[in-house]
This record gives structure tokens, C-alpha cells and sequence, in this order.
């Protein structure tokens, strides 16, 4: 249906936003990539009365390598870094994940900070940052500030970002040496929500998995690492007897929650196919 | 619902013609498409982003045009099947569709036909499956899917064979 009506001003500066912000509350929404604003506000879940569109902002834009760190600004869009070498070479888990992301259409709208920022359970980018220890930059009238995607998603569509803040940019660490990286993700059709998703990453050292990481998305009301199930394969090589280990850990380990589509029993097992099949791809 | 909301002035070029319009912020772009220019092969299904219909080019790409502001086109360049040049590719899938029996009530259409435009023209070496996952953004109740997946296919199977190979860069 037909979207409520708004005002909308196209923001000239993150100041701009800022003050715009702290005038209007909750009465102002954020707008980036919109493909999760917009659909909110064409079936009337939300009735804001002033739309800010960032999308001006190109300082919010881009992919750019800085050392050891690849910068991700929270404007690029999805297909961005589909598309990005750096990311390919650099961060290989997104690259992997960008595809599993809704459709094309909605990847050259949707953006990276849009994703972060809303935080839905079932989102990959969340996955994804937790998973690589990367940190979010967020800004605000005071200033910048950094936070650890460990501490970033704090319940359901819930974030560290203050009102009034904006998420700039992601940095993520490259990949290391002997560093691998898998993502997949389960869902009854492609482009569908995912039902459950695993981003994974480890160091793999004379066929050991070390400082291994294991975010799954989709069975709780954020991104979770199953922290147990790591410290539980701490230098471990993978084979049958490690597998059933680890597996068992993490059915123990996981409280899934239940949605539309899947109860947490089908999630349980579901995280743990995923489990056996991304740790089957780290070692290999 | 207080006072009606001021609108705001946008130039938009649409298939290649310079439009300037009045348009309340909430429309979107596939509404001014349709109501504000007059161009109705641009369709509306789920207005939320999902089932594809209203897929169109903006600025270059495909996006969801329920999910785009007419006033975030501002300044930008769209493009609809009803563009009065077509590409050649585009007039390949449409005879294609047309050959495949790729179409039954047509309301998909357009959507399938921007989608597929942007798999040959960006993913030339897709093969079928990777059809299948690209156009499963876009939703058929008629067909079945299969003679779509055909018709693209045979396009882009033309296209390896050279079909698109001896045209201006514009043309193609």
C-alpha cells in the first residue's frame, strides 16, 4: 500500500543530520539505501514526519584499505562489495555472504551501515563483523566513537548507537596468514530470509584450527558467536571424532529462538549442519 | 493527518527524455513513473520488495522501484521496458520471451525483462542455474518459470555467439 505522508530533506553534512536529530527525535528516520525503511513505510509500520536522506553524504561511501584494516563506509551498497577486490582478497567471509543477500535489485540500494544499523536477527552483516572482531565507527554531535562489534548488537533490532548517531564506517582486520573464512546460510528459497547462517573464521596451523570464530545468524535475537564450541575446537585437528564433539557442544551450548518459519529444535539442527559443513571447509 | 505535506520539485530524465515534476516525498518511484509521467508498463505487486514487478533502472541498475523515493531519483536516469530505444539486448529478450512463450498475463514482465537485461549484460557467462538464482528476485504465477529461464538462456547464448558483437556502444 501507500506510504503515510513525510517531509524529507536530502542532508548537505553529517552535522546537518546531527542537528536535524536532536530537533526532531523520533520524529526524524534516517534514510540510506531504504530498502528496509521504505517497505516499513509503504505497509504503515511506522508513520515518521521527516525522512533524512543521507544518501548525499559520498564521504560515508567506499572501500579502502588502511594498513592492516579495510574500511568499509556505511553508505556502500551491498553489491559494492560483491563486486570489491579488496573485499574479495582482504575479507573474503562478505564476499561470500553479499550473494545470499535478498536480490540484486534490493543489493544496489541496501547498504552496509543500513544493514548493521537495523540489526535483524537474520541479517548477514552482523554475522559477518562479529565474526571478523571488526569495529563500528559511529558519530555523533560530540564527535566519534568506536565500539567492537562485540559490544554493537545488543538485543533485538538493537544497537549500541545512541539516538542522535549515525554508524560511518566498519573496520574490519585482513585476512591473516593462514587465515580462512566461510559463510553459508540456509533458507527455503534463495534471497529469502535466512532461516539459519554461520559466518566462520580460523587460523589454520599444522592442520589445527586456531582462534577460531563461529557467529551464527537467524537463531537468536542477534548475531551469536557459540563461544563453548570455539574454546571446545581451541587447536584441534577436524575429524570424525572432533566433529561429533564439537556438534554435541553446540546443541548443548545453543538456545535458538523459534520463528515463523522454524521452531528452535529445526534451529538447533540446522546450526549444526552448518556447523560440520563450515568446519569441514576451515580445515580443508 | 495534519496539513498536507509541501511537495518537492525533481528533474528526472526517463528513457532518455528530461522531466521536471511536483511530487509529494512519500511517492515512489514507480507511482511517478506510472502516474506522474504516464507510463504504465512499470507494474506494482507487493509495493514491499518482493515479488519484483516493479523492477526498473535507475542511474544504470536495477533496483526495487516500490523501494526508490521519486524524490531520491532526483537528478538521476531512468530507464523502463518502454524506452524508446531499445538496446539490442533488450529487443532480444523481448523476441525471445515472445518465441519461449515466456509471458501468459504479462503483469511480471517488465520486471523480468530489466532483471534479465542486467544478467546479460553484466553476467554474460551465467549459466542456467545462475539464471535461475538471479531472476528468483522476481515472481511468476503464470509460467512456471521454465520458459523465462529459456528465453534468457537463448540470449545469452546468442550473445556468446556473437550476436551483440558489431553495434555502437549505445545501441548495445
Amino acid at each position: 500500500m501507500k506510504a503515510p505522508s513525510f517531509d524529507y530533506v536530502r542532508a548537505a553534512s553529517p552535522a546537518q543530520v546531527f542537528e536535524l536529530l536532536r530537533e526532531h527525535g523520533d520524529a526524524a528516520r534516517v534514510l540510506a539505501g531504504g530498502q528496509t525503511l521504505i517497505a516499513t513505510l509503504n505497509m504503515r509500520l511506522s508513520e515518521p514526519a521527516l525522512l533524512i536522506d543521507i544518501g548525499g553524504l559520498d564521504a560515508l561511501r567506499g572501500i579502502a584499505l588502511e594498513g592492516n584494516t579495510l574500511r568499509i563506509g556505511a553508505l556502500t551498497t551491498h553489491a559494492a562489495i560483491e563486486a570489491s577486490p579488496l573485499v574479495a582478497r582482504h575479507a573474503p567471509l562478505l564476499a561470500q555472504a553479499a550473494p545470499h543477500i535478498a536480490h540484486r535489485a534490493i543489493r544496489n540500494r541496501g547498504t552496509f551501515g543500513g544493514s548493521l544499523a537495523y540489526a535483524d536477527p537474520a541479517a548477514e552483516w552482523p554475522a559477518c563483523v562479529l565474526a571478523l572482531d571488526a569495529t563500528l565507527v559511529l558519530g555523533g554531535a560530540e564527535g566519534e566513537r568506536r565500539v567492537a562489534a562485540h559490544d554493537f548488537f545488543t538485543g533485538l533490532f538493537t544497537t549500541a548507537l545512541a539516538p542522535g548517531e549515525l554508524l560511518l564506517a566498519c573496520e574490519l582486520p585482513v585476512q591473516a596468514d593462514g587465515e580462512r573464512q566461510v559463510f553459508d546460510e540456509l533458507a527455503r528459497r534463495h534471497g529469502d530470509y535466512a532461516i539459519a547462517g554461520l559466518a566462520a573464521r580460523a587460523r589454520l596451523q599444522g592442520g589445527r584450527l586456531h582462534e577460531l570464530r563461529l557467529a551464527f545468524l537467524g537463531i537468536d535475537d542477534r548475531p551469536r558467536r557459540a563461544q563453548r564450541t570455539e574454546q571446545a575446537l581451541q587447536g584441534r585437528a577436524i575429524d570424525d571424532a572432533t566433529l561429533a564433539m564439537a556438534l554435541q557442544t553446540l546443541q548443548a551450548e545453543l538456545q535458538p529462538y523459534g520463528d515463523l518459519t522454524s521452531g528452535p529444535d529445526t534451529k538447533r539442527h540446522l546450526a549444526g549442519v552448518l556447523l560440520q559443513r563450515a568446519l569441514r571447509r576451515l580445515a580443508a | 493527518m495534519s496539513e498536507p505535506v509541501p511537495r518537492h520539485t525533481i528533474r528526472v530524465e526517463v528513457n532518455g527524455e528530461a522531466l521536471t515534476r511536483a511530487v509529494e516525498p512519500r511517492r515512489h518511484l514507480v507511482d511517478f513513473l506510472r502516474e506522474d509521467c504516464g507510463l504504465k508498463g512499470s507494474h506494482l505487486g507487493c509495493e514491499h520488495g518482493v515479488c519484483g514487478a516493479c523492477t526498473v533502472r535507475l542511474d544504470g541498475e536495477i533496483v526495487r522501484g516500490c523501494l526508490v523515493l521519486a524524490v531520491q531519483a532526483d537528478g538521476g536516469r531512468v530507464e523502463t521496458v518502454e524506452t524508446r530505444q531499445p538496446s539490442a539486448r533488450l529487443r532480444a529478450l523481448q523476441d525471445a520471451f515472445v518465441a519461449r512463450n515466456a509471458l501468459q498475463c504479462g503483469y511480471c514482465t517488465p520486471g523480468m525483462l530489466m532483471a534479465a537485461l542486467e544478467l546479460v549484460e553484466r553476467a554474460p557467462e551465467a549459466d542456467r542455474e545462475q539464471v535461475r538464482t538471479w531472476i528468483a528476485g522476481n515472481y511468476c504465477r503464470c509460467t512456471g518459470y521454465h520458459a523465462i529461464v529459456d528465453a534468457v538462456c537463448d540470449v545469452l547464448a546468442a550473445q556468446r555467439r556473437g550476436a551483440f558483437e558489431k553495434l555502437p556502444q549505445e545501441a548495445a
